[in-house]
């Protein structure tokens, strides 16, 4: 008997009604986007607010630029565009606009990972995390459901610095509570255990939990944590983890290099160093298909969160 | 409110003002034995008008002044002339000039936002600065204030795919308060302009894209004050004033030579260029 999660919106969308929300009350929040304001529903923000929503075509260096004039000035500019788009070809524009001034620039950066499906390689976002995560002083969130998307929205709001929110296309399961806490660089513990600890993040929450609950009908009790904030990550928490259960499964939407899995090895190798397995998308480009068929080709699923289960506890 | 407004030098004064920033100029990139003197000295007229000629309303006592006209450089390899107006107008000691470039000097190589007072966004990494400023312009509109914006690029910089994605932006959201300035020295680390990758029509092309444009003789203090004011005048579209510079101008042997768009000059070279400088 698989574990089944009820199936909520896309993060997207409880981005752009979280946008929508937090501009009600704060006029100082603007939104810039490069010609996917219906994809990345900035357009929620937009149509409320034209005088603060700059649509300003397919342009992602200058929207970071603008985005980094606006800061300067006060203003707390989001930008939306596909993570691809947005990381890649706003990067030079990112580092010296927004990470080396220290400014107030929120990234969001839809249609993450390869779950966007169809469109293919070139819109897949593969390599954001890594990007994101090599920009001194940005925050780095990749939130699991649209409910901790909500808490993400207003927490990057209340933090004063650069942050990147990765949104998703698909429908995301829930996984948690509507009033759910999200502080960003606390990781959530979703269930508790003592046999191994799940990090995941993203839609790989999900599969975490449903990995999880297999392996208790096995006997083996898996911790799992909702790493939502890759950068700062949750140190604590993983050590904690560390010596109370002593192995670690890493799952993520991303490539092998530079995302979820280095900031966990990097940690826990300088606080209480314990095996790892990794499941992600390992050093390659994935291909047009449904999202639940790439997933499952590319190996990030359930069943693959399970066999690096097996694999790290004959290693432990 | 800033002194520049209340009294305005002369001509004549400004052209004082320009060359003890020339002497600035030099001294600070032979002290650093490293620095841009060609695309430095292009540029002293353009930001000796902005400075000193009653243009940006600013003042040193309070660079977050929110209501102070921001002035973005974007060709940063071009601020040793930026810090010498600085100092000059009091932002920070003219002692403080000569550690340009120095380990602990806030006089960074580039300019680098949040590092000395007066500086209004981090630059080098060419072609960033007129995306900079649509956002200050368009901040000044959201918040009701009447800054104006002014950024100076420069030609060879405008080879940059960026600066067209702006120079689009701009006009389409009418952002009059912004004035583009490009220092046109014709020359780029590798050569001429001309020979690498001609920008030619180049006033054209900024009319193509519905900009205001005025081309003016850059080292003529008169015509740069006059572009600068016609800048002011009302209408729907931002203005970009084209000044045709001499790269290296004020210090002959640097003047159209290459080799000085990145190299200091020598303990003799800098008492040759200072001799020239005289008051």
């Amino acid at each position: 008997m698989t574990l089944t999660l009820p199936m909520g919106r896309a993060t997207r969308e409880a981005y752009g009604d979280a946008l929508l929300e937090l501009g009600k009350a704060n006029r100082d929040i603007v939104a810039i986007d490069a010609d996917l304001a219906k994809s990345t529903f900035s357009w929620t923000f937009g149509k409320h607010y034209p005088e603060r929503f700059f649509n300003i075509g397919i342009q992602e260096a200058n929207m970071v630029g603008m985005a980094s004039g606006l800061a300067s000035c006060g203003k707390i500019p989001f930008i939306s565009s596909f993570a691809a788009f947005a990381l890649c070809k706003g990067f030079d524009q990112l580092r010296m606009g927004a990470a080396y001034p220290h400014l107030n620039v929120k990234v969001a950066g839809s249609h993450g990972g390869i779950s966007i499906g169809e469109d293919g390689v070139s819109q897949m976002s593969v390599e954001d995390v890594a990007l994101a995560c090599a920009l001194p002083g940005f925050i780095v969130c990749i939130p699991a459901d649209e409910h901790s998307m909500t808490a993400a929205v207003h927490a990057a709001v209340r933090h004063d610095g650069p942050v990147y929110l990765r949104l998703g296309r698909p429908k995301a399961p829930i996984v948690h509570q509507r009033d759910v806490r999200l502080e960003l660089g606390r990781a959530i513990q979703l269930r508790d255990g003592d046999g191994l600890t799940i990090v995941a993040n993203g839609l790989l929450v999900a599969q975490a939990l449903i990995a999880a609950d297999r392996l208790a009908e096995r006997g083996v009790e898996a911790r799992v944590l909702d790493m939502h904030t890759i950068k700062p990550i949750d140190g604590d928490a993983l050590a904690r983890a560390s010596h109370e259960t002593g192995a670690f499964v890493v799952a993520e939407e991303h490539l092998h290099h530079g995302g979820l899995g280095s900031a966990v090895a990097l940690s826990l190798a300088s606080t209480a160093p314990a095996p790892i397995e990794f499941v992600d998308l390992g050093d390659r480009y994935a291909e047009s298909g449904k999202p639940d068929d790439l997933l499952k080709k590319y190996g990030m699923t359930a069943d693959n969160i399970l066999a690096a289960a097996d694999r790290v506890l004959a290693r432990k | 409110m800033a002194s520049a407004l209340s009294a305005v030098p002369s001509v004549h004064e400004l052209e004082g003002i320009a060359r003890s920033l020339r002497r600035h100029i030099v001294r600070m990139i032979a002290a650093a034995n490293s620095g841009h003197p060609g695309g430095s000295l292009s540029a002293v007229e353009i930001i000796t008008a902005l400075y000193f000629g009653g243009v940006l309303r600013h003042d040193p006592k309070r660079p977050d002044w929110p209501d102070r006209d921001r002035f973005i450089l974007s060709k940063g390899h071009g601020v040793p002339a930026q810090y010498a107006a600085l100092a000059e107008s009091g932002y920070f000691p003219v002692s403080e000039l000569t550690t340009l470039r120095q380990v602990n000097s806030r006089l960074q190589g580039h300019p680098v936002q949040g590092s000395l007072p007066g500086i209004e966004a981090s630059t080098g990494s060419l072609g960033q600065g007129l995306s900079i400023g649509i956002g200050h312009a368009i901040a000044a509109r959201l918040d009701g204030r009447h800054y104006r914006t002014y950024v100076l690029l420069g030609d060879g910089e405008c080879q940059e795919g960026q600066v067209w994605e702006a120079a689009l932006t701009a006009p389409n959201y009418e952002l009059s308060t912004l004035t583009a300035i490009v220092d046109v020295n014709r020359y780029q680390l590798d050569g001429a302009v001309e020979d690498i990758n001609s920008l030619e029509p180049f006033a054209d092309k900024w009319r193509a894209y519905r900009w205001h444009v005025l081309v003016i003789d850059g080292h003529d203090l008169v015509a740069v004050l006059n572009a600068l004011h016609d800048a002011r005048e009302p209408r729907d579209v931002p203005t970009c004033i084209l000044a045709r510079t001499v790269k290296g101008k004020g210090v002959t042997f640097m003047e159209n030579n290459n080799e000085f768009h990145g190299k200091a000059p020598n303990k003799e070279q800098l008492e040759v260029a200072l001799s020239q400088l005289e008051e």
